[in-house]
């Protein structure tokens, strides 16, 4: 599986991930070895076996809807790059 | 003396403290000053809190003095620094949350600091815990201290060589793919990862929430079974941990393994594995038939070959979903100088991220998107199936299934870096334990060219006390975990 170029940027505007040029050269060249080995799993015959998502027994987890003490707005805020007042600040989203 | 003090077991020590032989505030001081002649050449540490330690320290005296003691009241513990530690930054070994300081603690640490325990900082990690040797930590490699030169594995290699240098009592990791035995295997001490669902996952920073799990690197078996008294159980904060209830671990240790059924999967002898692990997995096995154990060396797995590449679709999958978080708006590093909204978080993620974080969200976003999600993603679970079913009919069979930790000896720093698949071959014994979900140990087991060479056990779900109870046997019997790393800047290095 060879990946292109293309593909590469493709990918990484999906993953909002900023690539330098040679980034985007050497991802192209280890993705493409990584998913050559991936072809392995070809020869498995699965047509009648599920997936697993996840491995216990467990299914729907539910709990009352009760209301309890939770870390203050300024905690949670402290970490915010960039903030005002009790706000967090983002560049606009709609120009 | 005192520096002789950080070398104790967690139960040694607790003995200690409580017949009032030593005092935490010595303990604790003796494993600050050996951390820090010792971490100069290792580091093992990202954090270290040496005031909050001995301030917990002076606490845990004054609580054995009164006569309110807990399971770890005293004794001094690393955590892997991707789980939460209110107050005291978790960067994950990532520029991304280099100056994260959470507001909370994760359960496994609200839970040992509840026990007494008393924490001496963070470790250092594979960046986001994607890795298998340490050196993709943001921040500096950490150094194997059988041998300066190579790595300790990873990803919780600060954790495996903070415990292998007695820089502390014993240290949290987390495990994905192996992270916390392939590491224990490489610095030959003990590390379990639990059933998925055993040990609360809430507070651990996610990579792989279907593959996580958290687990103790201690110097014994009688440590480990200590340690996961006081982290083992549900948790309402994560949905995930089960609600069957803990036994007590230590009790696991009083038994013999006469009849026990072990098998010997063959499909774990791989290629390109070193003679001298072959040659002391070998002598272990036969160690363990000698204590009383039936053993099979003729048991196939045939999907083995397929874990490798499943892991490595469904690991970076899930991560490339839990790191889309970091966007550089609600905490974690922001690139500030950047035009539009969506030009800053690319920014933040270019420079935030390093480059094997980066081939892995890659690697799991392209296996995610439209077209390639039933070929990769659909597909390697489908795997994931036939693995886990194959593990269920051999425990029908065998009590525990006994393999090498890791193909090879620790590796040299550098060998491996730049060739991502090479890099991945590290965790081939280790990885298909975390797509199954079951629990699996490595006991130290010997060396091979003077490097320490594992020994993996793997268990039924929830059979964490038939390992303890093995691993404890080949302990007695041998004396490898007695065998201590030369110190640091000792003249064992010089040469």
């Amino acid at each position: 599986m060879k990946l292109s170029r293309e593909e590469v940027e493709h990918i990484s505007l999906l993953a909002r991930l900023g690539l330098a040029e040679a980034e985007k050269e050497r991802l192209r060249e280890q993705l493409s070895n990584i998913l050559e080995n991936m072809e392995l799993l070809k020869e498995t015959a699965t047509d009648d076996v599920p997936p697993t998502t996840q491995s216990i027994a467990l299914q729907n987890v539910f709990r009352e809807d009760v209301a309890r003490p939770s870390l203050g707005s300024e905690e949670v805020m402290a970490n915010a790059p960039q903030r005002e007042e009790s706000s967090i600040r983002v560049r606009p989203v709609l120009e | 003396m005192t520096e002789e003090l950080s070398r104790l077991s967690v139960r040694k020590a607790v003995g200690l403290l409580g017949s009032r032989q030593i005092s935490a505030v010595e303990l604790t001081t003796a494993a600050l000053e050996r951390l820090h002649q010792a971490d100069s050449l290792l580091h093992a540490m990202v954090t270290v809190t040496a005031d909050d330690a001995l301030a917990q320290a002076s606490e845990a005296d004054r609580a054995i003095g009164s006569g309110r003691t807990s399971a770890l009241t005293g004794i001094p513990v690393v955590i892997k620094d991707n789980m939460c530690t209110r107050g005291v930054r978790t960067t994950c070994s990532s520029r991304m949350l280099e100056n994260f300081v959470p507001p909370f603690d994760a359960t496994v640490v609200a839970r040992l600091k509840g026990a007494g325990a008393v924490i001496l900082g963070k470790a250092n990690m594979d960046e986001f815990a994607m890795g298998s040797s340490t050196e993709h930590s943001a921040f500096f490699p950490t150094h194997n201290p059988w041998d300066l030169s190579r790595v300790p594995g990873g990803s919780s290699g600060g954790s495996a060589v903070a415990v292998a240098a007695d820089e502390c009592l014993f240290s949290l990791g987390s495990d994905t793919g192996g992270s916390i035995r392939q590491p224990a295997g490489f610095c030959s001490i003990v590390g379990l990862k639990p059933t998925y669902g055993r040990v609360s996952r809430y507070g651990l920073v996610a990579f792989a929430s279907s593959l996580d799990q958290i687990g103790p690197l201690t110097k014994d078996v009688g440590d480990c079974a200590l340690v996961m008294n006081v982290i083992a159980g549900h948790d309402p904060c994560d949905s995930t941990s089960v609600a069957d209830s803990v036994p007590d671990y230590t009790r696991s240790l009083e038994r013999d393994i006469r009849g026990l059924r072990l098998g010997v999967p063959r499909e774990y002898f791989v290629a390109g594995m070193q003679a001298g692990v072959e040659a002391a997995m070998r002598a272990a096995v036969a160690r363990l038939e000698e204590l009383g154990a039936i053993i099979d060396w003729d048991v196939s797995l045939p999907h083995t070959r397929y874990a490798l590449a499943a892991y490595y679709i469904i690991a970076p999958s899930e991560a490339s979903a839990n790191l889309a978080r970091y966007d550089g708006v609600k905490y974690g590093y922001c690139h500030m100088d950047a035009g539009s909204v969506w030009q800053a978080m690319e920014r933040t993620r270019q420079f935030g991220f390093g480059p094997e974080v980066k081939r892995r969200i890659m690697l799991g976003t392209y296996a995610l998107s439209a077209g390639y999600y039933e070929a990769y993603y659909l597909k390697a679970q489908k795997v994931r199936t036939l693995i886990r079913r194959e593990f269920d009919a051999a425990f029908q069979k065998y009590d525990a299934l006994v393999t090498p930790t890791s193909p090879t000896v620790p590796f040299r720093i550098g060998e491996r870096l730049d060739d991502p698949v090479q890099m991945y071959l590290a965790d081939v014994c280790t990885l298909p334990i975390n797509i199954a979900g079951v629990p699996a140990i490595s006991v130290p087991a010997g060396f091979a060219g003077g490097l320490p060479v594992g020994m993996q056990l793997i268990g039924k779900p929830f059979g964490e006390e038939v390992l303890l109870r093995i691993a404890h046997s080949y302990e007695q019997a041998t004396s490898w975990h007695n065998m201590k790393a030369p110190a640091p800047g000792s003249l064992d290095h010089a040469g």
